[in-house]
Formats: C-alpha cells, sequence, structure tokens
C-alpha cells in the first residue's frame, strides 16, 4: 500500500508499504531516516522514539498506515523543529537543537545508539515542563535506556538544557 | 494481509461483521509487538484511529464512559478524581511513550492477566460497551475475562467503551515489579472503599489465569467493618481484620511460576499489597470523615 504523511515539515510518499509494516521501518528503510533507531521492536528501549502529530511515541509501535496524513518529527528534524518553537531565531552556529548541544556539551552521548529517542523525549518534555525536577526528567525519559553512560551524563544534559532555556541562552 | 482504515465507528463495524478475523489496532502496544516478532500474521489489520469519539470520555452522574483508546496518559492527566484507582494504574504502565498510545480497550482486548487497567476497573466496578452491528451488550467487567487471553467478545465484535463507576471514596492500586517504569506485574492489586454502599471491592493481576476479584475477602471485610461500626466511627482498622483480609485475598489467587515470580511469591505479596492499600485506602477515608464531623 502507499502511505502519505508529512516527516520533518515535508511531505512523504511511501509506495509498497507491506500492511504489517512500522511506521519505524518506512522511516528507516524507504524513507532514508535511520536517526531514529531499531532495537527491541517492543516498545521496551525507547530508541525509535519520535513525535506522532506532536505525542513522543515509539514508532516501531505505530503500524505504518496509522500515519498517514499525520505528522512525524524525528531527530534529524529536531534541530528545524526547535527553531521553529523559539520562533525562527537562527540555529545554534552548530545547527543543532539546544537539547543536542547539551547532551554533546554535558557528554552524554557515548555509543550514541539510545541518543536520538532520549534526545526527542527530552525536547518534548522541556515544551511541556521548562523547569523539571530530577524526578520529572528521570519519568519523562523512563522509556528509554541507555546500556553505556548510567544515565548520569544524560541526567546533567537535560538539566543543562533546561538551565540554558529558563537563561534564553 | 489487508489494512482496513475505516473512518467512522458504523464503518468499523460493518468491516468487522464482514471480516470476523480482522484484529483491531489502536494503540498497537500489544498488536505491534506481535507483528514485529512474527507472532502473529492477520489476514485484516483494522486501524481505529480515525473513529475518533473512540479517544473521548463523557463524565455522567454515576459512571465515566471511557472510550476504548482514550490514552492512559490522559487517564492520568484528566480523570484523577473520578477514576483514581485507574488513574494510578495507568500511572504504572510501561513508560511514556506507550502511554501516550494505549488505552483500556486494547487491555481489555489483549485480556493478558498482567493487564494493569483489570484489578482497577474490577475494584472500581466497571461495565465493557461491546458492539457489533447486531447490536450493544454490556458485559460486567467481572464476567469479560474468560480465560489466559481471553475474553467474552464475539468474532464480530469492537469495545466501545467502558463505563466505570466514579468513585465514592478513596481507591488504591499497587503493582509489584523490578523497577518503576516498563515493567509487566509480578502481582497487582486495586481496592476501592465505597461508602455510599458501605462496600469493598479488589482487583487481583497477574495471580491467577484471570484477573479476579477476591470475593471472599470483600464479604470478610464488608461484615467486619459493619459489625464493628468502623464505618460510623471511622476508627482504625483492627490488625487482626486487616490480617486475615491479606489472607483471603492470598487465598483468592491461582498463581502460576514463570520467569517473572513464583506462584508462592505471587500469593504472598498479594497479601501484602492488600493489607497496604486496606490501610491507604483506610487512613484517607477516615481523615476524610474526621475533616467531614468538624465541618
Amino acid at each position: 500500500m502507499r502511505v502519505n504523511f508529512t516527516v520533518n515539515g515535508r511531505p512523504q510518499e511511501a509506495d509498497d508499504v507491506w500492511e504489517g509494516e512500522s511506521l519505524l521501518y518506512v522511516l528507516r528503510e524507504r524513507l532514508g531516516l535511520p536517526g531514529s533507531k531499531n532495537a527491541c521492536e517492543q516498545g521496551e528501549c525507547g530508541s525509535c522514539t519520535v513525535r506522532l502529530d506532536g505525542v513522543p511515541v515509539c514508532s516501531c509501535l505505530v503500524a505504518a498506515g496509522q500515519a498517514e496524513g499525520r505528522e512525524v518529527v524525528t531527530v534529524e528534524g529536531l534541530a528545524e523543529y526547535a527553531r521553529e518553537r523559539a520562533g525562527g531565531t537562527p540555529a545554534q552556529d552548530s545547527g543543532l537543537a539546544p537539547i543536542q548541544q547539551a547532551f554533546l556539551d554535558a557528554g552524554a552521548v557515548q555509543c550514541g545508539f539510545c541518543t536520538p529517542g532520549l534526545l526527542v523525549a527530552a525536547d518534548e518534555m522541556l515544551e511541556r515542563n521548562p523547569t523539571p525536577s530530577d524526578a520529572d526528567i528521570r519519568e519523562a525519559l523512563s522509556g528509554n535506556l541507555c546500556r553505556c553512560t548510567g544515565y548520569e551524563k544524560i541526567m546533567d544534559a537535560v538539566r543543562l538544557a533546561a538551565a540554558r532555556q529558563s537563561e534564553g541562552v | 494481509m489487508d489494512f482496513l482504515r475505516p473512518a467512522s465507528w458504523e464503518e468499523a463495524l460493518a468491516a468487522k461483521a464482514e471480516h470476523p478475523t480482522a484484529v483491531p489496532i489502536a494503540g498497537g502496544t500489544d498488536v505491534m509487538v506481535e507483528i514485529n516478532f512474527d507472532h502473529r500474521r492477520p489476514e485484516y489489520l483494522m486501524d481505529l484511529n480515525r473513529v475518533g469519539e473512540l479517544a473521548e470520555w463523557e463524565v455522567g452522574e454515576e459512571t465515566v464512559r471511557l472510550g476504548a483508546s482514550v490514552p492512559y496518559t490522559r487517564i492520568m492527566d484528566h480523570l484523577r478524581a473520578e477514576l483514581p484507582g485507574l488513574a494510578l494504574a495507568a500511572h504504572t504502565v510501561a513508560s511514556p511513550q506507550i502511554r501516550n498510545r494505549g488505552g483500556v480497550g486494547g487491555n481489555l482486548g489483549t485480556a493478558s492477566p498482567a493487564g494493569d487497567a483489570h484489578p482497577a476497573l474490577l475494584a472500581a466496578g466497571a461495565e465493557v460497551e461491546v458492539v457489533s452491528v447486531r447490536g450493544t451488550r454490556m458485559i460486567p467487567v467481572d464476567a469479560f475475562y474468560t480465560g489466559v487471553k481471553r475474553n467474552a467478545l464475539a468474532p464480530d465484535e469492537l469495545i466501545r467503551a467502558v463505563h466505570i463507576r466514579k468513585a465514592d471514596g478513596p481507591q488504591q492500586f499497587a503493582k509489584v515489579g523490578t523497577r518503576n517504569a516498563m515493567v509487566i506485574a509480578v502481582c497487582a492489586f486495586g481496592l476501592a472503599l465505597h461508602p455510599e454502599t458501605r462496600t469493598v471491592r479488589t482487583g487481583i493481576g497477574s495471580a491467577a489465569p484471570t484477573p479476579v476479584r477476591a470475593t471472599a475477602a470483600e464479604e470478610f471485610l464488608n461484615a467486619a467493618l459493619e459489625e464493628g461500626g468502623f464505618w460510623d466511627s471511622g476508627k482504625v482498622v483492627t490488625p487482626s481484620v486487616a490480617k486475615r483480609f491479606a489472607q483471603l485475598c492470598s487465598a483468592a489467587c491461582n498463581p502460576i511460576d514463570d520467569v517473572r515470580g513464583t506462584a508462592s511469591y505471587r500469593r504472598h505479596a498479594i497479601g501484602v499489597l492488600a493489607r497496604r492499600t486496606l490501610t491507604w485506602t483506610w487512613e484517607s477515608y477516615r481523615t476524610a470523615e474526621r475533616k467531614g464531623g468538624v465541618a
């Protein structure tokens, strides 16, 4: 079947989609967007997290056909998404979203496999809750597994992004 | 595989009548796992995301009519006052990503004994609104679970909503697992006090082939609270009463050994959860009574 939907602000069309295929598979294998990672395929690890009409979801658990006509944001579109949210102010010199820069600055990226999902989830939380407590951060990221970092650097990164956001940096 | 995409509830019912083997998918948090792992290859997959009313709820006089695919996140955010037990249970479901998609209709459709919503529905009191082109049936939730991952749905029926009694007293939910997130219950327990009828109701998850109520424990506690005048006096529940209640809740279990826990552990843990949730709910009731007494 054919699926039409919007990805990172651009209309996309995927052809020959198998009816049981996941949104994650379509993003990675048909649209050339491998940022969302394929790990557990059962919603346990969060590495495939994307925004579906603004809501963070595991793209491995969304049937491709369910995305018809809807808007998806992946980690590839996160910088642009953050820029528009901030009223179109120019992206940082690096071209990264603030949450991405914070992950780099805090050393929250090790092997990097869980990073895209964590970025999408953390960015959405900061949009909803600009001044999160540590408990809020832990809860928002509770569906994202990281096998490398022990999460401490990830917590640092999200705190850093929240602090920079509130300072308007 | 065919992908059916009904644009309305009527179209969904017609499609289910025409293709009784069609597997409904809403949040996808159970169905997609089975498809991803090739455990299931349905002939027809029927997307219900386009049927807007399934994601809506109505708060009535006595019940909340909760659309089958209202996500758990919405229940936590909007229905905590009316459905406190279910809101607590919803918060223990998996992770934010899963709670943004999954809903009670899926829990009922899958009918896993480990579904987190079941103990809360059993304790609050609920009826499942089941619909086909032939008409509507209201099935008491106690009668909805018929076996391990089996329910009372006929092949042409779909779950439209759950009608859950609005709380008239404190409710609690407790679940045993290895961490707070992403846990399939080792066992779970729901308890609701119903001061209007001076009754208590329970729900046990993951400790029998289906979610069950501990009816003997409820009857014992109802009688003990009545005879001791506890509802009027608001005094602390006697430890021996709480202990006997916990024993009877354990006795209502019919668990198995599996990777998540042993049968004897589950039986023991349900007793502990029963005693704790009784203490928590009764303390809230007493506190509210005392405040009411002063005013």
